[in-house]
């Protein structure tokens, strides 16, 4: 596959519309504003079992697009996908009405799911000595794999393909992906492709990230998700959204739509060598082989968003990775990192991390990685921005790196339109 | 339970259960599906509590008798004249 201006515009894919809820914003200018002014969305938190901790939360309104039942029935996952899928499409300008349901598909990255409603019911079933028939007629819809993207489909009408992306951390680049592939193979004309979380909700990520030595503690919220800082002690379980209004741009063109950006390139790949630890091997593979479908050399990339989530391995493993790729001579490219205002908003996140620098096109700044206040030398890259935002001028490429468990690495390159 | 107090039991439930719907003018002899946007899975939802909040086990080829208010008064009655109103 390439993916660049050679090819005709049937083929070319372009983002024409924006919805997220971030722990740190509701809509894209909300969100941008907060990076570019260094507000953390990491607040206290606490969950059964586990007891006090800290997570980025969301507090977008729920009932904007649904009724209370809506919301009782589904998942929170399906409350945060409905809730971007609607802004994104309200942010595409897509006459929706008169729009052909059918011919609309829906592709959203998860990191897992289930596992809340699970808990859940496990928790209440305890009370009733652990007699099944109290166990609820809701837990099969609400745990089957497709269930965020089928409550999209079922509240927006939307009568195309619609499923789930299981991809650890790498979903939200994942669901973009596979929502431009849809879009090529024309099994629809829109695409609302990325990813959600509702990672915060179920105990499990929290107690399992903590047995492992990977859940961050700060006596300050807003300090304790800190990649690349020596000090840092592991992630923050964040949940939220982002989805975006994919089409190809000969349908963009011809309804005028606003384009945020095109997919110049993407790449998958699988590290093959360990269940958590990464791969930095696999890893600058994968972003190498994502500017070769872009048809463009590492040097050209203006701003490079981080996966780095705060742990020792993972945040030293991705710059050997960067390092591979860019080496010294990248002296114009910029590294910053989303997850230390949010945290890891998990199947969100590289969806997320993306929009956060979607707006660089308009705006030429680089946001910076917060929380650094002594650089961990191995993750000592040149063209780190820290703390402070980088006016860089005129951006043209963005690259965005999202990886996860079991060694799933995935990489999009979006190109200013 | 007396037959008033397994109503207001039955409107406590369809207030979780049917949160957007205005309850105040329920008709307790047209059936609930008439009035209210309640499909198979709420009168599984009526069924499941009132087994958690009572013990209450109700055979699913009664669940008929669920239709209405009336009917479901009527049919809860016997089965909870022993129980007491909670709350």
């Amino acid at each position: 596959m390439i993916a660049n201006s050679s090819q005709p515009d049937r083929q070319r894919i372009v983002i024409t519309g924006v919805g997220l809820t971030s722990p740190n914003g509701n809509h894209l200018q909300e969100f941008r504003q907060n990076l570019l002014q260094g507000v953390s969305g990491v607040v206290p938190y606490n969950i059964r079992y586990v007891g006090d901790t800290l997570a980025g939360i969301c507090d977008y309104d729920e009932l904007r697009y649904q009724k209370r039942k809506e919301v009782r029935r589904g998942t929170r996952a399906g409350s945060v996908g409905v809730y971007c899928a609607h802004e994104t499409i309200r942010d595409s300008g897509i006459d929706w009405e008169n729009q052909d349901k059918s011919r609309v598909g829906v592709y959203i990255g998860l990191t897992e799911h289930g596992n809340v409603e699970t808990e859940n019911e496990v928790y209440q079933l305890k009370g009733y000595d652990y007699d099944t028939t109290y166990w609820s007629h809701h837990h099969n819809p609400r745990t089957v794999a497709n269930n965020p993207a089928g409550e999209v489909s079922l509240n927006l009408g939307i009568t195309g393909p619609h499923y789930t992306i299981g991809a650890a951390c790498a979903a939200g680049n994942a669901g973009l992906i596979q929502g431009a592939q849809m879009l090529r193979l024309e099994e629809c004309d829109i695409a609302i492709g990325g990813g959600v979380s509702e990672s915060i909700h179920t105990f499990g990520i929290f107690a399992s990230f903590k047995s492992q030595g990977a859940l961050a503690e700060h006596e300050d919220p807003v300090r304790a998700s800190r990649p690349f800082d020596i000090a840092r002690s592991g992630i923050v379980v964040a949940e939220g959204g982002c989805l975006y209004t994919l089409e190809r741009l000969d349908d963009a063109r011809r309804r005028g739509a606003n384009i945020y950006g095109e997919l110049l390139g993407y790449s998958m790949n699988s590290d093959a060598s360990d269940f958590v630890l990464p791969n930095p091997e696999r890893q600058a593979e994968c972003i190498q082989q994502a500017l070769r479908r872009a048809g463009l050399a590492a040097e050209e990339i203006d701003v490079v968003s981080t996966h780095a989530t705060g742990t020792a391995s993972g945040d030293q493993q991705e710059c050997e990775a960067l390092r591979q790729v860019f080496g010294e001579r990248c002296e114009n490219t910029f590294f910053n990192n989303t997850k230390s205002y949010i945290g890891h908003a998990m199947g969100a996140a590289g969806a997320l991390e993306l929009a956060g620098n979607l707006t660089a096109f308009e705006d030429g700044i680089c946001h910076p990685t917060i929380n650094v206040d002594e650089l961990d030398t191995v993750c000592d890259l040149a063209g780190l921005v820290l703390n402070e935002p980088r006016e860089l001028g005129n951006v043209r490429y963005i690259l965005n790196n999202s990886f996860g468990m079991l060694g799933i690495n995935s990489v999009v390159i979006i190109g200013k339109f | 339970m007396t037959l008033a107090e397994i109503r207001e039991e039955i409107i406590d439930i369809l207030h979780d259960i049917a949160p957007d719907e205005d309850l105040s003018e329920l008709k307790d002899d047209v059936d609930f599906r008439e009035q209210l946007e309640l499909d198979s899975m709420d009168f599984l939802d009526i069924v499941m509590e009132l087994r958690k909040r009572h013990r209450v086990q109700i055979p699913e080829e009664d669940y008929g008798e669920l239709a209405s208010m009336h009917r479901t008064v009527t049919y809860l009655e016997p089965l909870l004249k022993d129980v007491a109103r909670v709350s």
